[in-house]
């Protein structure tokens, strides 16, 4: 089978799920949808289990924190169909208030140590997860140190502002 | 009189004995710590804890244009840095769509495959050392350190490699490094006849290896298994054929598939990748025959670092220079994930730019840190010997477990 067009992708998305899922673009051809956290265990259940679609490779799980959108915190979703060779990537962001979203472990085995992960660094709560502890960091950590409120230097050193360079 | 139970094989043992393997154990190679519950030599249940060498590039990656994160890729995979190295020139290169010559592609391929080589002779190595064969890491450690010198020569390093730039490579290769591989081609394959006539039908080898830690596709799939242990189980999912990157469409290769997953198919396996790699080699250098032999980089200015005599004999050399330096190029707005097929699986980049010096954000998918989370699931019932070999084929290397 060769590799799934994206319209034909979004068609199929789009007939299952009306409405509920965003076409958030597709750069270098990936394409990427967003949905909300209520739909996101169907919307990976039916990507991996439909017969022409089958995503049963989950390449990645992570998030990004942007801390000016009403939504700040994103989960993102990498799936890979082997046997077509499409890629998608899902996200799914949430309110900075509720990070909770439902765990992908019940598809993959493999998402315990990602979702793990991104606990870690972004402190995204997997509700349904099996074991969600800190996984790099040291358990006493009380912080999330990969959403952007954490800098990594000193924040008041000023030699590398952007207006010394004009922007 | 006896004062304490004394225990046949048969009686039922009510109390199990916790077993720190790790962080440091001569027989982990790496900062790997399982807290394991044994009953006698038999693992009941363990706990992978890991983290030990975090030093969290994710984050670093944020702050440093992306010239300064290539040495941040070198030191995940450590034993083949410059496929990491060149996974991320990639993905930079495909943001910025920059199309590479198809000289630097080839000579890419060549670096990546070597590098391939070089894992796969510590993982393959390092597995004959755990069931007692030391002779067999020795043999071909020397192959390792050829291996090393060919990088010397076109790079200046060994280990962590740095090597290559945003477009193609910092200088052209010298006859010296082009010599050093076809030494190389010439030797390798009768080492690894020898190295492979010394296990691949050894009798205490395969009554170690046959049949220990085997993995169904199934399970290898729903684990996120990529790489070697994914096509040990059967699955010829290999990023290099599936999405071609680096011109690997140009060339004839085939993607070595094992049947029941255990520790002696991935051995095969590798040794079978390490036999594909040189018949990539060798159609990499016979295709540079017909290229050009002066183009090793791409025509960007606004992104390839000038040489270093330029930058102090001419203006737009200097220009570009700092700009790049102080990352002052405008880059795309938008979202690029690229994988490469790293010597343990998927190498993949996520990268998240806003045009600003640095990515916004930036996530390696490290095959390691994926692969290693069935080992203590699959550990449970198993003895702690084999666990111990399990551990070895699946390569896990502490630098790209962690990050």
């Amino acid at each position: 089978m060769g590799k799934i067009a994206n319209d034909e992708l979004l068609k199929k998305i789009g007939d299952k799920f009306p409405g509920q899922v965003n076409v958030l673009g597709a750069d270098y051809g990936l394409l990427t949808v967003e949905t909300g956290r209520a739909q996101i265990t169907e919307l990976l259940t039916f990507l991996k289990t439909d017969p022409a679609l089958q995503f049963i490779f989950l390449t990645d799980i992570t998030a990004i924190h942007y801390p000016e959108k009403e939504m700040p915190i994103g989960v993102i979703y990498h799936l890979h169909s082997l046997t077509t060779n499409t890629r998608i990537r899902v996200k799914v962001f949430l309110p900075a208030e509720d990070v909770h979203i439902p765990t992908a472990t019940v598809l993959w085995d493999g998402a315990n140590w990602m979702e793990r992960e991104t606990y870690d660094f972004f402190g995204v709560i997997f509700d349904g997860h099996p074991d969600l502890r800190r996984i790099l960091n040291v358990d006493d950590m009380t912080v999330f140190p990969m959403r952007k409120e954490y800098p990594l230097e000193d924040p008041n050193r000023i030699d590398k502002k952007d207006y010394f360079f004009g922007r | 009189m006896q004062n304490h139970p004394v225990y046949t094989d048969n009686d039922p043992q009510t109390e199990y004995s916790t077993l720190n393997l790790g962080p440091t154990h001569p027989a982990t190679h790496g900062v790997f710590q399982n807290v394991l519950q044994l009953d006698g030599e038999r693992i009941v249940s363990g706990v992978s804890t890991i983290g030990y060498i975090h030093r969290a590039f994710e984050k670093i990656a944020e702050h440093r244009p992306f010239y300064q994160i290539t040495p941040l890729t070198d030191r995940m995979n450590y034993c083949s840095s410059p496929i990491n190295n060149m996974g991320w020139h990639m993905t930079v290169e495909k943001l910025l769509n920059i199309k590479t010559p198809k000289r630097v592609d080839y000579l890419r391929v060549i670096i990546m495959e070597l590098a391939r080589i070089s894992d796969h002779i510590i993982c393959n190595g390092v597995l004959g050392v755990d069931t007692g064969a030391f002779t067999g890491f020795l043999y071909m450690m020397e192959y390792r350190e050829a291996i090393y010198e060919i990088y010397e020569e076109i790079c200046g390093s060994r280990l962590t490699t740095n090597i290559g730039r945003i477009g193609g490579f910092e200088r052209n290769f010298n006859t010296i490094a082009f010599n050093k591989m076809r030494k190389f081609l010439k030797e390798f394959p009768a080492a690894l006849k020898e190295f492979e006539n010394l296990f691949n039908r050894n009798r205490i080898f395969v009554d170690r290896t046959k049949g220990v830690a085997a993995v169904t596709a199934e399970t290898a799939l729903s684990y996120s298994w990529s790489g070697p242990l994914l096509r040990a189980a059967g699955v010829d999912y290999d990023v290099r054929a599936m999405e071609p990157y680096s011109s690997y469409e140009d060339f004839d290769f085939e993607v070595p598939v094992g049947d029941n997953g255990d520790v002696y198919s991935r051995f095969l396996v590798r040794n079978e990748e390490m036999w594909q790699s040189l018949r990539l080699i060798e159609q990499a250098l016979a295709k540079l025959e017909k290229e050009p032999s002066d183009i090793f980089h791409a025509d960007v200015p606004e992104f390839y670092l000038p040489p270093k005599e330029e930058v102090y004999n001419n203006m737009e050399a200097l220009i570009y220079h700092f700009k790049i330096v102080m990352g002052e190029v405008d880059t795309p707005t938008a979202e690029v994930y690229h994988a490469v097929e790293g010597a343990n699986g998927e190498l993949g980049f996520y990268l998240v730019n806003d045009g600003g010096r640095s990515p916004y954000r930036l996530h390696f998918r490290r095959p390691s840190f994926i692969n290693y989370q069935m080992y203590a699931p699959m550990s449970q019932g198993m003895l702690l010997s084999d666990a111990i070999i399990n551990m070895s084929s699946l390569n896990i290397i502490a630098g790209e477990l962690d990050a």
